[in-house]
């Protein structure tokens, strides 16, 4: 018997780094050029906008470039195009939860959890961004690509778990 | 003990094959291995640790103190009791030898999980369930844990209900350890953190101390009451020996299942003041306590006892949670609270019968009444720690050990702290009991391990292209958690050969290495020059818009702690990379200062160094290679001088940076494209090069080439008292602005000339290499203690001056220009002349190809 769950690599999504004061003018172009707000709830996303930090957020999969971040920053703040630096895997299937129970410490029940939640966190001691995905029970893990094979083996050698 | 025809929670359909000391005996599903010995008439089942006595089945659960045994099959385990351990099909077991022994590498299957609830209830009890069955209606997330082997009610799907699971230990913030027994030979350890803990963990009964209590067949009366009614165990003939109406009501069970029982009561005056027996129980001498030499002689094959009852309360002391002497009922019970932990039920104290406390019978010799059945204290050995004038409760645990077995003492603190009281005159409320801690009972360090075993023990970190490097017969080296290549022997080279061969390519043709490690940070915000320059020991507001530039950090107590290549890409905003090993610290340390001393300034790090992939392309052809690539890109000198960079584009699509930066002293450059296109980039160099005879070098080559130019590796040639003058590197060192360490430069011990100096060696005979970390002397003939006047930090054989070479830090190295140093080892004394740290190429002509 092994748990329900699946596995997927996703590759490197566009990522974008942005490090901006969230009542400054410059955090308002931003937002106007994202037309959407940046989530100020901590551990939150908003418009594949994730937040990391009071001045800091990872914009995921938005049509958008590191220069027409830094153009609308105008010098505040600042933006780092990140796609690279870190790749998706996706744990989803009603065992997904279980799955991460084996090698992360949070907390991932759906009412703490649950959906646009995202959270900075260890997985098999690496760290990782954690995110819910949608309102079923799926995660997606950001790693770092030197990483990322320690963090598969662990997520499959969970999948394995015989009950 | 007969096992009777009917009754119990027995299988009797099932027979299982149970195997004891090389010996079948009879199991039932629903047995425990103590109950089958029991029913096989086997009472003796282990040896004292100490006086090598022999010891029977006490109990019927986890306060057992004498019944520990080696299981063999089918999990290897060397210190179990036999009250836990259930009867499975295949079960070999043996009495313990000793400490017992393990079968080698335990390579079952145990896992570890992480898990949140709101509640917590520990024990399977009335009061345990009430608890669990009350959280599950409120809509909360429980755990339920009972050490029993079930199986629970299921819950609902926010409940984890677990039976065969023991919490072992308890910690700050409701964190609680649990191991499930999955199976007869695998276990998962659950990490649970709890919003409210609830301990429905019970009593369990307390033994009576008298002449010969250990012998086998005494036995706990609540145990010989388990064995009848779950085990369907009777014994023919039995003394009941109690202190409350718990032990009566044993008797009368006993008696009804057709014993022939006699009742010795305490509460009647009357006790058993020896029991009596080569190997095991024969019979009980009883007298009123008042006069025990007047004793009667009663035949038996078990004597049940009961002294009282004592609140499981581990997990509640693992808390420091607080407890009190209650007289009535004569134990300890929980006092004061554990932030969000509730005690129910028993474990409170509740329902537990008075007692008339009866601590030491008199009237039997005292060297033969045990305390302490795990660790073999007697009383004598209680007298003797009170008589060596040991006052404290902890003092007497430790000068005894008693308390202190693998049963962690259930059965015996109380005892020895009331008789302990007894002998000091004082009252056991007084004297306390001593400290619990985890874990409750023994887990193997394989169980605590879990997953995190081989493979999966700590990440192996490796670059895009790696499988490259693997393919091409690298031998790798560890470099933090990075496989780096470290060399590529060719068929029939060895590690030498390779290396002379990958440095001779590097210096008369063109070679490449994956150099995608380093640290990368991106430094942004127009306080960016300002911050570098208060960081870096040299300066950076100077460094024009396109330029790069070596930099070197430091502590605050000015030792060398990193460096690498800063690049100022905008006005606003710098690239700098770290070594490999230093990575996290650096931005760390960045970050540190960012935050706690300068806040005012306007600078944002961010680590990019999994963004970029960097190859590092060296020797006089790399012109050619990487003209050959970049074709867009003009690479002649004038146009793109050393320490500048080019921006440019790779496979038309991913962004590209081509920097003229050199760590081997010849014409070479860097390359970085973004993670995801690193793999391409090595191919599509490699390709460029090929005409070009190029070569791929590791780390080894790098270092060498470095060392022969005498550029330093921090952490090598450095290791944390080396500053940047001692390095010879007072060029790097600014002396008209402030840097982090800068003062430490001046304090006396930093300033004075003696220190050890970063200096070249070359051995007398050109081809010997001496070993790295070898100590240098001046006179090898000084008799000992011999002064040492410093190390050789980096030792090599090298290709471009066709001799051996080191680097050393040697003490005031630098005056010693031109002189021998000897360095001893175990093949002899080598002697090395003292040079100038520069070998090769000293006016820097080769730089620019």
């Amino acid at each position: 018997m092994t748990v329900e769950a699946t596995l997927a690599d996703r590759g490197h999504p566009r990522q974008l780094g942005l490090r901006v004061h969230p009542s400054s003018d410059a955090a308002g172009r931003v937002e106007l050029l994202l037309g959407s707000r940046l989530p100020t709830e901590p551990n939150t996303v908003a418009g594949g906008v994730l937040w990391l930090g009071p001045d800091e957020w990872l914009i995921v999969d938005r049509e958008l470039t590191e220069t027409q971040l830094l153009g609308a920053l105008a010098g505040e703040g600042a933006a780092v195009e990140l796609s690279a630096n870190r790749l998706a895997l996706h744990v989803s299937g009603p065992g997904a939860r279980d799955v991460l129970g084996s090698c992360c410490p949070l907390d991932l029940h759906p009412r703490v959890f649950g959906a646009g939640r995202c959270a900075q966190t260890l997985v098999a001691g690496v760290a990782v961004i954690l995110e819910r995905t949608g309102d079923g029970p799926g995660f997606r893990l950001l790693v770092r690509p030197s990483f990322a094979a320690h963090v598969r083996a662990w997520l499959i050698d969970a999948i394995e778990e015989p009950g | 003990m007969r096992r009777l025809a009917d009754g119990g929670r027995l299988d009797r359909s099932t027979t299982l094959a149970v195997t004891w000391d090389g010996r079948e005996i009879e199991a039932h599903p629903g047995d425990t291995l103590a109950s089958a010995l029991l029913a096989a008439g086997i009472t003796e089942v282990a040896r004292s640790t100490v006086h090598g006595r022999p010891r029977g089945i006490v109990s019927a659960g986890a306060e057992e103190p004498c019944a520990y045994v080696q299981v063999d099959a089918p999990r290897s385990e060397p210190l179990v009791a036999a009250t836990l351990v259930e009867a499975v099909d295949g079960l070999v077991a043996a009495p313990l030898a000793g400490f017992g022994r393990l079968a080698g590498d335990d390579l079952e299957r145990h896992d570890r999980r992480h898990h949140h609830c709101d509640v917590l209830v520990v024990g399977g009890g009335t009061a345990g369930a009430a608890e669990a069955r009350r959280a599950a209606a409120a809509g909360l997330r429980v755990v339920w844990a009972e050490r029993d082997t079930g199986p629970l009610p299921d819950l609902g799907d926010d409940a984890l209900c677990l039976s065969r699971t023991t919490a072992v230990g308890s910690y700050d913030d409701n964190l609680v350890m649990l191991v499930e027994r999955v199976s007869s030979t695998r276990r998962r350890m659950w990490q649970v953190r709890a919003g409210e803990v609830v301990l429905a963990t019970g009593a369990h009964e307390r033994p009576l101390v008298f002449a010969g209590n250990d012998l086998p067949g005494v036995m706990l009366a609540g145990a010989a009451r388990t064995y009848l009614e779950r085990f369907a165990l009777v014994p023919e003939r039995a003394v009941v020996f109690t202190t409350n109406d718990a032990g009566t009501e044993t008797a009368e069970a006993l008696r009804a299942a057709g014993a022939a029982v006699t009742l010795v009561d305490a509460r009647a005056g009357h006790a058993v003041v020896a029991a009596e027996g080569e190997g095991r129980l024969r019979s009980v001498l009883v007298a009123p306590i008042a006069t025990p030499a007047d004793a009667e002689r009663v035949e038996c094959e078990l004597l049940a006892v009961s002294g009282g009852f004592e609140p499981v309360l581990d997990l509640h002391r693992h808390r420091r949670g607080g407890v009190r002497w209650d007289a009535p009922r004569a134990c300890f019970v929980p006092h004061g609270t554990v932030r969000n932990q509730r005690i129910v039920g028993t474990a409170m104290g509740d329902g537990l019968p008075t007692v008339a406390a009866l601590w030491l019978v008199p009237g039997g010799e005292e060297r033969h009444a045990y305390v302490d059945l795990q660790r073999d204290v007697t009383v004598t050995d209680l007298r003797r720690a009170v008589g060596a004038g040991l006052e404290s409760i902890e003092h007497v645990k430790r000068y005894t050990l008693v308390g202190t077995g693998v049963d962690q003492g259930r059965t015996a603190k109380t005892n020895a702290a009331a008789i302990a009281a007894g002998l000091l005159g004082r009252e056991i409320a007084e004297i306390g009991t001593s400290t619990t801690r985890p874990p409750v009972e023994p887990v193997s360090f394989a169980v605590l391990a879990g997953r995190a075993r081989g493979p999966r023990f700590e990440p192996v970190r490796t670059t895009p292209i790696h499988a490259w490097h693997v393919n091409h017969g690298a031998v790798f080296e560890d470099v933090g958690q990075w496989k780096r290549p470290w060399y590529y022997p060719q068929p029939g080279e060895d590690m030498d050969a390779a290396v002379l061969r990958e440095c001779a390519a590097a210096r008369t043709g063109v070679a490449m290495m994956d150099a995608s490690t380093l640290g990368k940070i991106d430094i942004q915000g127009p306080d960016s020059a300002e911050f570098l320059n208060r960081l870096y020991t040299n300066s950076y507001d100077t460094l024009r818009v396109g330029r790069c530039r070596y930099g070197l950090l430091c502590r605050a107590d000015g030792m060398v702690f990193d460096d690498g290549v800063v690049t100022r890409v905008a006005e606003d905003r710098f690239f700098a990379t770290t070594t490999t090993g230093g990575a996290a610290a650096v931005l760390d340390w960045m970050e540190e200062w960012l935050q706690t001393e300068w806040p005012e300034l306007r600078v944002h790090l961010t680590s990019v160094t999994e963004q970029w992939q960097t190859v590092a392309v060296v020797g006089p052809r790399s012109r050619d290679l990487l003209s050959s690539a970049f074709g867009a890109i003009d690479f002649s000198n004038e146009a793109f001088p050393f320490m500048t960079f080019r921006d440019t584009t790779f496979h038309k699509r991913f962004p590209a940076r081509v920097s003229r930066v050199s760590f081997s002293g010849e014409l070479a450059y860097e390359v970085s494209v973004p993670s995801d296109a690193g793999r391409l980039l090595w191919l599509g160099l490699w390709k460029a090069g090929e005409p070009l005879g190029v070569t791929a070098y590791g780390t080894e080559t790098m270092h060498v080439l470095r060392a022969e130019k005498g550029f330093v590796i921090v952490g090598q040639d450095t290791d944390g008292t080396v500053t940047p003058i001692d390095l010879g590197m007072d060029w790097i060192v600014s002396k008209t602005k402030p840097f982090v360490g800068r003062r430490s430069l001046t304090r006396p011990d930093t300033a004075r000339p003696d220190r050890k100096q970063l200096v070249g060696l070359l051995p007398d005979d050109p081809s010997v290499r001496l070993d790295e970390g070898a100590q240098l002397v001046l006179d090898p003939e000084q008799a000992p203690p011999v002064t040492m006047i410093g190390h050789v930090t980096s030792s090599y054989r090298s290709a471009a001056l066709g001799r051996t070479f080191a680097l050393a830090l040697v003490r005031s190295g630098r005056e010693r220009l031109g002189e021998p140093v000897y360095s001893p080892g175990a093949d002899g004394i080598t002697a090395a002349r003292v040079v100038e740290p520069v070998f090769y190429d000293a006016e820097g002509l080769r730089r620019d190809g």
